[in-house]
């Protein structure tokens, strides 16, 4: 059995190590964007050396050929590997099981389910098995020797990308970075959202995040969603500033290190699961908090 | 032009669910069902594309029991004008119905199959991929805005970066975000007249043995409970002893 990673970012070559590792089993990457991660214990790299993932039905026709013999095709969840390993496990017509939180052998697995609160355990038959996985439980190793790096070309696609996507701003990436501060719809306003939330972020190295409820009206920008159907995250540090704790949005956070929860009311269901709660007025309590950082 | 919305019947995303006794699935007992929310919005959107493009034919399909007519009668009153109901009982993932849809696409040549991008019960994000890979159509997943111009549309997707702009030829397969639309409530008389409107009922094309099975449905393990601070500085001291602040 062998595995092939898809890094869809730089960052995803280590989880793809870890996630080999504790299956035991060894594994090629095959790296979309970014420059080419040579030392991060696999036996091969193919690099696409691309700045952004392209379309899904291009890069689809181009993997078929790179996954060949392998056993398991795995990837870091995200947008854009769920985008596109569905589509390449339709291709290969086998088992595909997204958002592996464990594995207790190598065809079975665990997930969260109806929006974390249930777990599945998943049986998948035949070969290959495509599959997206959370890193937050596995554990990364110092980088390996550097390996042989091969370039890889993209098949054209149908669809052509009229305006990239660009990230906003210089704050870490929402799903890698070690700290996250959320926020709920008392922040008010986009400025506020801003000043408050990306402050404290700032002050912390750290990326903002908010709930479904704070994108919806408008105070922050989609991409920074948390939750069930938004971005899943699991930082060291998980603080979120007036929220309330929905289902959806716990769903998307407990995995975090360490949930801190700074709300006025002090029955918001967020403070059954933070492990440190304070009782306050977000507007009063973040200034505060910067204050005593020294920043 | 017509578009195909396929229709998922799922747990009411705001109930509460357990795990049945023995483990082997979600236990359903007492708990409303729903359109998928994301299926939903499919269907508000056709709505919409139709508004602006009057010519154009809106069917609906659910894969599963006869249950599932209750889905597929609040899209009709949503404004679908026909529904296809393959009934079946046997056990499909996200395969196999990508394959069983494959058989409605292949009979009812929808220039477009616009559906949730994932059920909010089992949270899977796959089928509609798996639709696309299936046709050999190309797809356009996560969709924030559609415009349709000619042959051509127009779609802002939501990425892991923000959105991106695209266009993509029809035939294809647009999967729906959340901010898409808002879909409309339909009131008791849309329901009842939605009652007269076709709904088909047919046995399922094929019946591939699925390559996942479930295997235990169980409740997560709680997080230690946690603790109140009492201030600011007793909250950036605890954080500090715990070593979160070193970032």
């Amino acid at each position: 059995m062998s595995i092939v990673g898809i890094a869809f970012t730089p960052a995803d070559a280590t989880g793809i190590q870890a996630f080999a590792a504790a299956l035991g089993l060894p594994f090629r990457l095959v790296q979309i964007t970014g420059a080419a991660n040579t030392t991060c214990g696999a036996l091969k790299v193919l690099s696409a050396g691309l700045e952004d993932v392209p379309p899904a039905d291009g890069l689809v026709a181009s993997l078929e050929g790179a996954v060949q013999g392998a056993s398991h095709i795995v990837a870091v969840s995200s947008m854009a590997s769920k985008d596109v390993m569905a589509r390449l496990a339709g291709v290969l017509d086998c088992a595909m099981v997204t958002d592996v939180v464990s594995a207790d052998s190598p065809s079975t697995f665990k997930r969260p389910i109806v929006a974390g609160t249930l777990i599945e355990t998943v049986e998948a038959s035949g070969a290959p098995i495509v599959l997206t996985f959370r890193p937050a439980g596995y554990e990364r190793k110092p980088p390996g020797g550097a390996c042989e790096v091969e370039s890889f070309s993209i098949s054209p696609s149908k669809v052509r990308v009229t305006q990239a996507a660009h990230k906003s701003g210089g704050r870490p990436d929402l799903t890698q970075a070690s700290v996250v501060v959320s926020g709920g719809r008392p922040l008010k306003d986009r400025e506020t959202f801003e000043s408050v939330i990306g402050g404290l972020a700032d002050t912390l190295g750290g990326a903002a995040g908010a709930t479904r409820a704070a994108v919806d009206s408008g105070i922050a920008p989609n991409e920074l969603q948390v939750g069930q159907t938004g971005k899943i995250v699991a930082p060291d540090l998980y603080i979120a500033a007036g929220i309330s704790g929905s289902t959806q949005h716990m769903a998307g956070i407990k995995d975090s290190k360490c949930i801190v929860a700074i709300n006025k009311d002090p029955e918001a269901p967020i403070f059954e699961v933070a492990d440190l709660g304070l009782v306050a007025d977000l507007f009063e309590a973040i200034p505060a908090i910067r204050n005593l950082l020294g920043k | 032009m017509r578009i195909l919305v396929p229709v998922k019947r799922v747990v009411d995303p705001f109930s509460k669910v357990r795990p049945l006794p023995d483990g082997s699935g979600i236990d359903t007992t007492g708990i409303k069902f729903e359109i998928n929310p994301f299926d939903e919005i499919a269907v508000e959107e056709a709505v919409r594309l139709r508004e602006k493009n009057p010519d154009i034919e809106i069917v609906v399909v659910s894969i599963g029991s006869a249950d599932c007519e209750e889905q597929l009668r609040k899209a009709l009153a949503m404004g679908a004008d026909r529904a296809i109901l393959v009934e079946t009982t046997h056990l499909f993932d996200s395969l196999g119905i990508a394959k069983e849809l494959k058989a409605i696409v292949d009979k009812e040549q929808p220039s477009l199959v616009l559906m949730g991008k994932q059920a909010t019960d089992y949270d899977c994000n796959q089928a509609a991929q798996m639709l696309a890979a299936k046709l050999g159509w190309p797809q356009a997943c996560f969709a924030s805005a559609i415009s349709i111009t000619g042959q051509m549309l127009a779609v802002n997707r939501e990425t892991d970066l923000g959105v991106e702009t695209v266009e993509i030829p029809m035939p294809c397969v647009i999967t729906t975000d959340l901010r898409l639309n808002e879909p409309r409530f339909v009131a008791l008389p849309g329901i009842i007249k939605a009652r007269s409107k076709p709904l088909d009922r047919i046995p399922p094309s094929v019946t591939p043995a699925p390559l996942t099975r479930t295997i235990k449905v169980e409740s997560p393990g709680a997080r230690p409970p946690g603790r109140k601070v009492a201030n600011v500085e007793e909250l950036v001291s605890e954080l500090k002893n715990r070593g979160a602040l070193s970032a």
